[in-house]
């Protein structure tokens, strides 16, 4: 792409993200689905064939879906509609572009298809959203060209604590460079493994340079009030949606929960009567590990 | 001034900013008694259904639609412009539906056909236009007066109060539209 459409283009896909903010993008697997998520007032919804919890359950390789079962999804929604692909699978990645998909998910809820090198994101005109534990994965998923950042967290657990962790840590490393001297950054950039131009961005502007939203566990209004108040700019809902017991009221509330996360009255009303909670299984007592998936 | 910036979902913070560097004060609607003492609304860019859906569950959306046609001020961007709209794709409206135009949501579909983009806006001169899985005006009532054209659709209108805009002078970073709206509306 030439630099001026280039910039044009990073432009609109950090813009995308930004329409976003303060929102709820709920996974869902089929249009049904889609459509109640639409109805419980979700911002954009992440087509998938099977939801992290069923993924972990069924172990085995987890591919990109089905192109045809996106497609219906597209056709359910009028909101963007995201989609993920492997880390560093290119082609999936392509497909997903090719059938215009609003956002592209290089996620590690999927088995990596590369254990190095992840996609080059500055090739795609489709904006990429990137999972980052920490401040140093976030830049250089931006450095690659995401226009958007997640948490990692633990997907598929309803258990929250890593996406607490990773918030805090990304939240604590961008005050920290803020504090640091202009002589300082070079070194900064060195040991956070990034492009200085991205450190000093950082430093200036006290935020990274796109969006970043909350990702992995959150099941429940509370989880959603907690993370933004944690300094979440929206929250990616996985599994504790449709694993619940009453998945469009659950969908309702949470989406309340992230507009109203700073009043408590708000959340203890939205809290009542919600029905069962996914069941979950905590972080610390799981197999596979996820958030290790590409660094 | 008191600008009210409805905040439920989308890119508000960005208004605000803009708002104050042009010296307005800002509040952010999240609740009914935020919309108190309100001398302005402006309605960012999100998600429409989004926005549209909590502005009724909240119990916002008849004071707002009432303060509206009172005549307080209003800037709607892109979502902003959909809520203001009468009529969406043809259809009646159920937001607050107080400006006598017709939208075309998604207009110019997803994400890939999002643009960056210049042209003239009446009264201002030639402003950039960011347009992110944007709308346009298909058709616009009595006493409406259209203020930008891209490629022959309307993509900024201004009836009384009301000020609609298809694209993001909040992401473009050019406050003039923002301008004229404290000045003029």
């Amino acid at each position: 792409m030439p630099v001026e459409e280039n910039q044009d283009r990073i432009q609109l896909n950090r813009g995308l993200a930004q329409m976003l903010k303060g929102g709820v993008i709920m996974d869902v697997t089929n249009p049904e689905q889609a459509k109640i998520a639409e109805a419980a007032g979700a911002c954009a919804v992440m087509a998938l064939e099977r939801i992290p919890a069923d993924i972990r359950a069924a172990g085995g390789v987890s591919r990109m879906s089905d192109p045809a079962m996106i497609k219906g999804i597209q056709k359910a929604v009028s909101i963007p509609v995201m989609a993920k692909c492997r880390i560093g699978h290119i082609a999936e990645a392509q497909i997903l572009q090719a059938i215009e998909i609003d956002y592209i998910d290089e996620s590690e809820v999927l088995s990596p298809a590369d254990d190095v090198y992840h996609i080059d994101k500055t090739q795609f005109k489709v904006p990429f959203v990137c999972g980052a534990r920490d401040l140093g994965e976030a830049l250089r998923r931006i450095a690659e060209g995401a226009a958007m950042i997640r948490t990692k967290g633990e997907p598929g657990t309803g258990d929250v604590v890593q996406a607490v962790r990773h918030m805090r840590k990304i939240n604590k490393q961008i005050h920290d460079l803020t504090s640091l001297r202009d002589d300082e950054l070079f070194e900064a950039a060195k040991e956070l493994q990034v492009p200085y131009d991205l450190v000093k961005s950082v430093h200036d502007n006290g935020k990274l340079p796109v969006v970043n939203f909350a990702a992995g566990g959150v099941a429940t209004p509370a989880d959603a009030a907690l993370m933004m108040q944690l300094g979440a700019e929206g929250v990616f809902v996985g599994s504790g949606i449709f694993k619940s017991g009453d998945p469009a009221k659950r969908a309702d509330a949470i989406v309340k929960a992230v507009t109203n996360y700073n009043d408590p009255d708000v959340l203890a009303k939205l809290s009542e009567n919600l029905g069962e909670a996914m069941v979950g299984i905590n972080a610390d007592e799981i197999q596979t590990i996820m958030e290790e998936r590409g660094k | 001034m008191k600008v009210g910036v409805l905040a439920l979902q989308g890119a508000f913070i960005e208004h605000e900013k803009m708002l104050k560097s042009l010296g307005a004060e800002t509040v952010e609607i999240r609740q009914l008694p935020d919309i108190d003492g309100i001398d302005a609304l402006v309605l960012p860019g999100g998600e429409s259904t989004t926005v549209g859906k909590l502005l009724k569950d909240l119990k916002l959306l008849e004071p707002l639609k009432q303060k509206i046609e009172d005549g307080l001020p209003v800037f709607g961007t892109c979502a902003g412009e959909i809520l203001l709209a009468e009529k969406i794709d043809g259809k009646a409206s159920d937001h607050l539906a107080t400006m006598p135009i017709d939208v075309k949501r998604n207009a110019y579909g997803r994400q890939l056909g999002s643009f960056n983009t210049t042209a003239e806006f009446n009264g201002i001169g030639k402003v950039p236009m960011c347009f992110i899985r944007a709308p346009y005006i298909t058709l616009v009532g009595d006493g409406v007066e259209v203020l930008a054209e891209v490629d022959g659709k309307i993509v900024a209108a201004r009836y009384k109060n009301q000020l609609a805009i298809s694209f993001h002078p909040e992401i473009s970073g050019d406050s003039s539209i923002h301008r004229f709206f404290l000045e003029h509306v």
